[in-house]
């Protein structure tokens, strides 16, 4: 698959910190994919999507983001990615409204296109009746809703989420879960990490199981299933397995 | 465990957490720096005995009875005192109602709330005072070692400064919220401790102004006028003066006090402590609203941006209330400009350090928030725009609010002195710029609610912004009167900038 039809593809990309906490990892990503990062705690999920977002200059490899060397042209790679953090990137002190203006005025995009969007978005999310409280007195999960909304404003054609699900209602979670699925139906390419692997099983067209900074398994969940020899196991059990003998190997 | 046991085990409780909350912010949260704290404050507290020499030696054998002049100073210097420790107490009281911290934690279990929080009122009367006999004990040694141990009673008179205060803020804290509610309360009581802790100095200045045509605030308090409507020997307003002689008459009457007022505080305030935490509390939860029908308006991303930081520093109350307190520093300059409009006195140039000081100052403050306090870092660290570009963004916010929070008092005093103007507007953007790159330099990614503690994070950048803003002030008063002197001033603080670079961690 040449660089065109990949939304993303890690070449060797390696982070070091007191130990290794990326290796060499080679991932490649579909366009218009959702694709599930899932691992355990530590190991190396969110160092390489911060990599890939520009957030942490890589010790070695490469990042192509649709055709785009990231790390010789990152404002062109930005351009077309959004990325969601755990914890929620809002200002206490703006509105959801002002957040999304600001965010649709980074990206440089029109008000015209921002505005309507901005609106429709906040409707989709829930956050309607709330658009001019500023949110300062949100709670983490309407924040997080305002966070994914800023993702969303500029209408990028890769979404880099992490842990995006962590704090919201399961109102909430469906909301999100719809949006996203709603995004990825109109072409738009969605990596995620998490920790629920269910949502992970349940959405993802490809999951990467990540250990120790290295893709141990990759593919979807029947591949899953087909290459580790079980045939009717839950992603839960395929990915204990995965990563205990991953252990024991280190 | 008894009432007591309980209260006493609460009472440690408090005094360890004001302890580390005091290590942390001279550590800077590293635990590895205690050591270098600690020799660090022996250090500075005996190095303050110099200037506590030079300010105070020379009345240390100032003794009973006094002149009306010599009281009306030492209850000034006390009310001063007072004045600065009410400032720093409604600070802490406002920031234990807001922070959550542990207030979840004690309201939700079975302790007697009224005890508990009358420790905590205690703790911060204590915390108050502790931190004044800290700086007062250079000023003391010093009266002590030329005047006798007499002068020991003046820590007495600290203490019941310390405790009053705390008293006093607690209860002004309490009222305020019943009286305009938790929302106005924060940003209203931030103004107050700024105005507070400045205004007596200002008021001073302002009446020596008036009265005198001169900036010395010691005009006032030495003039037949005050001596003349001040009370009479035997009167109580004299007794802190008294005190501090070594009257114990005087002295322990005014402890006594001191204490009653902060046992009643703690008597009628404690039961209301926890429901003004609860407003407190509430009124976070509950969202401000903004501005209704909103059209999203165009233009670049830096446009974007600086649209973003002014929005945010117009709703800072932090800001606001720091605005207020160097516009309020600028009011008795601005006053004897306009009281030397036909005077072609060169005590005029007098007010070129003051601005271009308060402007360092302010500008220092406001690039720690735009620059520092990004709130949403991985958000703009993501957008499609250079990181120097950003921080252009940045910066022109910092020179924007300056130049117009300056820009007025700099077209009065074109009117006036044109040269003079030209050279103040320069001081400011020098100061200004100073400050800024020392912030950027020093950059360390925060929280904005953090402000309180951006010192903590490098005391290089605090003192080089503070002496930058002092070497430019300087500065731009010696161009004015002695050019060849501004040449060297310029060239030491240019030196001192290098220097700072040279530390910056930016730089390696």
């Amino acid at each position: 698959m040449n660089s065109e039809t990949s939304a993303l593809r890690l070449k060797g990309l390696t982070k070091r910190f007191d130990r290794p906490a990326v290796d060499a990892l080679d991932l490649t990503v579909h366009a218009g994919e959702f694709y599930a990062l899932v691992g355990p705690n530590g190991a190396g999920k969110t160092t390489t999507l911060r990599m890939v977002a520009g957030l942490l200059k890589p010790d070695a490899g490469s990042v192509d983001i649709f055709g785009i060397d990231a790390l010789t042209d990152p404002v062109a790679a930005k351009q077309v990615l959004a990325w969601v953090s755990d914890e929620p990137m809002i200002y206490d002190k703006l509105t959801p409204l002002e957040y999304l203006e600001f965010v649709a005025g980074l990206w440089g995009i029109e008000p015209r296109t921002s505005q309507p969007a901005a609106r429709d978005l906040l409707a989709s999310l829930g956050l309607e009746p709330h658009r001019n409280d500023r949110c300062d007195g949100f709670s983490k999960g309407m924040r997080q809703k305002v966070a994914l909304a800023g993702a969303l404003i500029h209408d990028p054609r890769l979404i880099i989420l992490d842990e995006p699900l962590t704090g919201l209602d399961a109102v909430s979670a469906r909301h999100v879960k719809g949006l996203l699925g709603d995004r990825v139906r109109a072409g738009c390419t969605v990596i995620m990490t998490t920790h629920i692997l269910e949502v992970a099983e349940r959405m993802a067209d490809r999951i990467g199981v990540i250990a120790a900074g290295r893709l141990v398994a990759e593919g979807t969940l029947s591949e899953l299933r087909q290459q580790n020899g079980h045939t009717d196991t839950s992603l839960e059990d395929l990915f204990i397995a995965l990563v205990d003998v991953k252990a024991e190997a280190a | 465990m008894s009432s007591a046991t309980a209260l006493s085990w609460f009472a440690r409780h408090e005094l360890r957490l004001a302890w580390r909350e005091w290590l942390a912010m001279m550590t800077g949260g590293r635990r590895r720096r205690t050591r270098a704290a600690v020799i660090g404050l022996i250090v500075f507290a005996a190095v303050m005995h110099l200037p506590a020499w030079a300010v105070i030696g020379r009345y240390a054998h100032t003794e009973a009875p006094l002149d009306k002049t010599s009281l009306i100073v030492m209850t000034a210097t006390a009310f001063l005192a007072w004045a600065l420790m009410l400032s720093q107490a409604i600070e802490s009281v406002t920031r234990v109602f807001y922070a959550r911290a542990d207030l979840d934690l004690i309201m939700s279990s079975p302790a007697q709330l009224t005890n508990v929080f009358s420790v905590r009122i205690a703790a911060i009367a204590l915390t108050v005072t502790c931190l004044a006999l800290l700086l007062s004990t250079p000023f003391v040694d010093v009266l002590v070692l030329g005047g006798g141990a007499r002068w020991f009673a003046a820590f007495g008179v600290v203490i019941a400064v310390g405790l009053s205060a705390g008293a006093f803020a607690i209860a002004i804290t309490i009222v305020l919220f019943r009286l305009i509610g938790p929302a106005r309360t924060r940003l209203i009581a931030q103004i107050l401790a700024a105005v507070i802790g400045a205004g007596f100095v200002i008021a001073l200045q302002i009446a020596a102004v008036v009265s005198y045509g001169t900036l010395s605030r010691f005009a006032v308090l030495t003039s037949g006028a005050a001596a003349a409507y001040a009370p009479e020997a035997g009167s109580l307003v004299w007794w802190p003066a008294r005190a501090m002689l070594g009257d114990t008459e005087a002295l322990l009457p005014l402890l006594s006090l001191s204490l009653v007022m902060l046992g009643v505080v703690m008597a009628v305030f404690s039961p209301r402590f926890a429901d003004t935490a609860i407003g407190a509390f509430a009124h976070a939860a509950s969202s401000r609203q903004g501005k209704a029908g909103k059209t999203f308006r165009g233009g670049s991303r830096q446009q974007a941006l600086r649209r973003k930081e002014l929005l945010l520093l117009g709703r800072d109350p932090w800001l606001i209330s720091q605005t207020l307190m160097q516009l309020l520093y600028l009011v008795p300059p601005a006053l004897f400009l306009w009281r030397s409009f036909s005077d072609s006195s060169t005590a005029l140039v007098l007010i070129t350090p003051v601005i271009v000081m308060a402007a360092g100052q302010l500008a220092g403050g406001l690039a720690w928030l735009t620059i520092s306090g990004e709130d949403a870092a991985d958000l703009v660290a993501t957008a499609p725009l250079s990181p120097s570009r950003v921080i252009r963004a940045k910066i022109e916010v910092v020179l924007i609010v300056i130049g117009v929070i300056f820009a007025p008092l700099i077209a009065a005093l074109a009117l006036l002195a044109p040269r003079q103007a030209v050279v103040t507007a320069a001081g400011i953007a020098i100061a200004a710029m100073s400050a800024t790159a020392i912030q950027l330099w020093f950059r360390v990614q925060a929280k904005r609610s953090q402000f309180r503690r951006r010192q903590t994070s490098s005391r290089i950048a605090t003192f080089a912004e503070a002496f930058s803003s002092i070497g430019w002030a300087g500065t731009s008063a010696l161009v004015l009167v002695i050019p060849l002197a501004a040449g060297i001033s310029g060239l030491m603080t240019l030196g001192l900038m290098a220097a700072t670079w040279k530390f910056s961690p930016t730089r390696e």
